[in-house]
């Protein structure tokens, strides 16, 4: 039989095919000879055989019948068959295979083999694709020859044990004692592999750790070692762009990290050293960037002194000036890392990292945002919120869900202004609007809500918006919900923010109408549309129209708005007494858990995704209040009083109201993940869901009379009540706080308690300032839970700055109407 | 390092070194996926990119990509050098080194990798010492293929390298 064709000229001849097929068919021939040859057992020409194999496994072509002639190589004597050999188990063996470990015996002899290639073949297969078994059995000889003084061993057999403890962990404490001399070594490459083992061992082991820091005295060795690659001279063999040994100065950096972490002293013991690199290395070359790069990630993560920690923020602010788009990259990674332990020295950066939004880079683009979102704050919201709002219009899609989440978020933390915060809200929704995430639009209904005097105003920008661009979903769900809910004020001209625009009631119908039939609309966004056309049954007078809209889609296909409209139908015709009741002004809503995208809340460490108050500052903590008036009112009859609380479960009354707005948001399709507010149940028939569920109306149904609960000094409060229909237990009390000094009072806070038997809970109020000559009144809800209808007793709190000087005063308000109670 | 990967612009791979255990589908998958991803990329772009939970660092050298997955405490930095310094031991052993001598030797780049990178690490840092240990791997291959008639293992053993060997070519060349 002829002999097989050589290595080179079968990469030759393949790669002279001109297609794939002709390419698959000289492979095959090939695999097809190599088979024979591998039948026939000819030991002279296995290894060539093997090499050609492996070449065409490289190329794609399944190689599995050599894995055993792989092995067979190993067993030979020649050196050129254990090489290949031992590439062949590299490539075509892994561990998940059983043949592989037929290997260790071969692996074991070669351990031993007098010719140091040979054991370096041994020690490199091992180390790189070495099994568990596998490393079990041949530790000691690993072990073994990490105590050799042939240093090209040596090195060899530090990384292999590396790869030993990764694979078996037990047997870290085995390779312990040869440990002991290895930093003493003089060859940068016994020393290099040496640091990567120690580093293994002490980051897999908390007492390995300890034991290197107290027993071996390891980071003066370090530090000496390190010392000396800097001080000494020109080394050519280590040297790259004079730099000595950039590899070692690396490792031993990141190894001093480890040692210095949370210990004081051995961080002490590395201050020099990390100042002296951090400001002597040299920063033209990436080479000098890396060590650098290296030192600062040293210098935050131990217990450096603040001196230390600026030098290293500096170096990152001088990366992000680097012309290297890699260096700026490093820079922004590693500044995210510590921008929440050193935010004020990251602050100062902040001008260079928002111009990085601008990068073309993906990566660096990607960072810069994260970072930028982490350094919003109170002061900086108004600038930052432009660049960022800029970065949203211009960006990559992949960026718009995150950016519009991170935008909201820093937007309901540090909005200076309710208008300010409908307008960014208004922006981002506009310019990103099908990109923002699902469960933003609940809570975004829920700002609006809650932000009363800017109803007006903003129907009417989303109204406009909704003129131009009726093609990103929630944009449309938010518009639809609010001009139902604000219809009136729409068609009104109420607003004072702007110029009122003139709109009829059938131009708002025909833009409700037209989203239902539009294909841009989704299923969800139909039954908001659909629902907002009923609301304004109560709110418009062209009632006729929306009975004719509502009966056409009580046959529409979808199953979602026919059920609706058959609903809303017979809330024309059977229970039109119950409609204006139904569907009255939705009340200001609790806020519950706010959640943004949840990597961008970690990064900042600023906020638990789980708790959040949206009150305005002044209102203090609930506990001392608690406190305070339990003091005050000694006895055990009073129940402290609840401030508005985040409740996460939708236990009271007002996560029902969220279920409603759930029913409303979430029916019709694949229901989006919703927010925690909001829970996912199958939306109930609406008939049957209102009616076991307390409705508050704002709009007084007035069957109770008003009082005034106090009035010194000044100050008057009253109060007005709505009766919770149909729950008869619940009293709505709105106070009306006004002042009738010359001067404001503020930082006003009322406080209420009542009986045990009683439950309270106070809403937010309109304002902290109530302004003086009766310009102005801060209202403020109490919900008052009174089961067992007994007679309705208050005592309240009141504290407040007048001209300068705090007042507080207490009373108690027993004047309540029976009404309220019966 | 998880793994390093040598491809042309055109997505052929000319080497794969895996440094953690996956079946051949995986790594087959994986290969396609990240060539696609870097290839990809705008000239302009850094050398940097996310993918899946690794730290991917690629580098253009003519025309292939040395593309390397690290992890996340590893320096990206340094494995930019590491790169530079496996291309820069390619060259100094094929003598101004191009695409087509790893095609045709790609054995032998592989043999360079491995006595430079054991497990994913630098085992190595001086470049000389590498390929002074390939040189001489090199001729003890040699001196096996001429022995390739003789099946005696008495004549193998005599010709068995022992240090002194190793000595011998310490001695500075001129």
């Amino acid at each position: 039989m002829p002999a097989p064709i050589r290595l080179r000229e079968l990469i030759r001849t393949i790669r002279t095919a001109r297609t794939q097929a002709e390419e698959r068919e000289m492979i095959q021939k090939e695999c097809a000879a190599i088979r024979s040859s591998f039948r026939e057992e000819d030991n002279t020409y296995r290894c060539r055989n093997v090499a050609k194999l492996l070449y065409m496994h490289m190329l794609g072509y399944p190689a599995h019948f050599g894995q055993l002639e792989c092995l067979k190589l190993i067993a030979s004597q020649k050196f050129t068959d254990k090489r290949i050999g031992y590439l062949g188990a590299m490539l075509l063996l892994d561990e998940r295979q059983d043949v592989h470990l037929l290997m260790t015996n071969c692996i074991k002899n070669d351990l031993n083999h007098s010719t140091q290639y040979v054991q370096g073949l041994a020690l490199c297969t091992l180390g790189c694709m070495g099994s568990s078994e596998m490393c079990r059995d041949l530790a000691g000889e690993v072990e073994k020859l990490l105590k050799t003084s042939n240093s090209y061993l040596r090195k060899k057999a530090a990384l292999c044990a590396v790869h030993v403890i990764r694979k078996v962990p037990e047997l870290m404490e085995m390779f312990l004692p040869a440990t002991k001399n290895l930093l003493s070594e003089k060859n940068h490459g016994v020393l290099h592999t040496s640091v990567v083992l120690l580093t293994e061992m002490c980051e897999r082991s908390p007492d390995m750790l300890a034991h290197f820091r107290k027993n071996e005295k390891l980071v003066p060795q370090l530090v000496r070692i390190l010392k000396n690659l800097i001080m000494s001279g020109y080394s050519p063999e280590h040297d790259v762009s004079g730099i000595s040994d950039p590899f070692l100065q690396v490792r031993i950096l990141r190894l001093l990290r480890i040692l210095g972490r949370s210990d004081d002293d051995s961080s002490e013991a590395m201050n020099d050293i990390l100042a002296q690199v951090a400001t002597n290395t040299e920063t033209s070359k990436n080479v000098g960037n890396a060590i650098l790069y290296e030192t600062v990630l040293t210098i935050m993560d131990i217990k450096s002194e603040s001196g230390l920690r600026v030098l290293a923020i500096n170096i990152l602010g001088r990366f992000l000036l680097n012309n290297d788009k890699n260096i700026r990259y490093v820079a922004l990674t590693s500044l995210l890392k510590t921008v929440q332990t050193d935010h004020n020295a990251v602050q100062r950066h902040r001008s260079t990292i928002v111009d990085c939004l601008k990068d073309l880079d993906v990566s660096i683009k990607r960072r810069a945002m994260e970072l930028s979102f982490a350094l919003v704050n109170g002061n900086n919201i108004r600038g930052m919120m432009k660049e960022l709002l800029y970065f949203l219009d211009s960006c990559d899609p992949e960026f718009k869900a995150d950016c519009a989440s991170g935008v909201f978020l820093a937007a309901e933390k540090y909005a200076p202004s309710k208008r300010w915060h409908i307008d960014t809200i208004m922006r981002v929704l506009t310019t990103a609007g099908s990109y923002v995430r699902d469960d933003s639009v609940p809570n975004l209904i829920q700002l609006i809500t809650n932000s009363v005097e800017m109803h007006a105003y903003t129907v009417q920008r989303l109204y406009k918006a909704l003129l131009d661009d009726i093609s990103q979903q929630p944009l449309v769900q938010v518009a639809s919900w609010c001009i139902g809910e604000y219809g009136d004020l729409l068609v009104s001209g109420q607003c004072e923010e702007e110029e009122p625009i003139q709109v009829t009631e059938d131009e708002v119908l025909d833009v409700l109408e037209g989203l239902l039939v539009s294909n841009l609309s989704t299923p969800v966004t139909r039954g908001y549309s659909l629902t907002a056309i009923m609301k304004l049954s109560t709110r418009f007078t062209s009632v006729n129209r929306i009975k004719k809209v509502v009966s056409i889609y009580g046959s529409s296909i979808d199953v979602e708005l026919q059920q609706r409209a058959v609903e809303y139908n017979a809330l024309f015709k059977k229970y039109d007494h119950m409609r204006p009741a139904l569907l009255e002004r939705m009340p200001i809503m609790e806020k519950s858990a706010s959640n943004g995208p949840t990597e961008i809340v970690q990064t900042n460490g600023e906020t638990e995704p789980s708790v959040e108050p949206k009150h305005p500052p002044p209102v203090t903590q609930p506990a001392n209040q608690a406190n305070d008036l339990l003091d005050l009112l000694g006895g055990n009859d009073v129940v402290p009083v609840i401030q508005t609380t985040m409740p996460t479960k939708p236990a009271s009354a007002g996560g029902e109201l969220l279920d409603l707005l759930g029913d409303l948001s979430l029916s019709g399709g694949p229901a989006p993940a919703p927010a925690p507010s909001v829970p996912t149940s199958q939306p109930p028939f609406l008939l049957d869901g209102l009616s076991s569920q307390p409705l508050f109306n704002d709009i007084a149904a007035a069957a109770i009379p008003p009082m005034t609960a106090y009035n010194k000094n000044g100050l008057k409060i009253d109060f007005t009540f709505e009766r919770a229909n149909p729950n008869p237990n619940i009293a709505v009390i709105t106070i009306h706080a006004s002042n009738s000094t010359e001067a404001d009072m503020t930082d006003f806070v009322f406080q209420a308690a009542v009986p045990k038997t009683f439950q309270l809970q106070l809403l937010s109020p309109s304002s902290n300032v109530v302004p003086a000559l009766n310009q102005g009144t801060v209202t403020q809800v109490i919900r008052v839970l009174n089961p067992q209808k007994q007679q309705l007793r208050m005592r309240i709190k009141l504290t407040y700055t007048l001209k300068g000087s705090p007042v507080q005063d207490l009373a108690e308000v027993n004047n309540f109407p029976p009404q309220s109670w019966q | 390092m998880q793994f390093m990967l040598l491809f042309s612009r055109q997505g052929k791979l000319r080497l794969q070194k895996w440094y953690v255990p996956l079946c051949d589908k995986e790594k087959k998958k994986i290969t396609r996926e990240l060539v696609q991803t870097v290839l990809a990329r705008k000239p302009k772009m850094c050398s940097f990119l996310e993918w899946r939970d690794l730290k991917i660092v690629y580098k253009r050298y003519a025309s292939l990509y040395f593309c390397c997955a690290i992890e996340d405490q590893d320096n990206e930095l340094i494995t930019l050098e590491i790169i530079h310094r496996y291309v820069e031991l390619l060259d100094k052993y094929f003598g101004s080194v191009c695409e087509l001598d790893i095609i045709f030797n790609f054995e032998k780049a592989y043999f360079i990798l491995d006595e430079f990178l054991l497990g994913g690490e630098a085992q190595e840092t001086s470049k000389k010492n590498v390929l002074k240990a390939i040189e001489q791997a090199d001729l003890l291959q040699e001196v096996s293929w001429s022995q390739i008639w003789s099946l005696s293992p008495l004549v193998f053993s005599r010709t068995r390298p022992a240090e002194p060997r190793h000595e011998y070519f310490t001695v500075p060349v001129y």
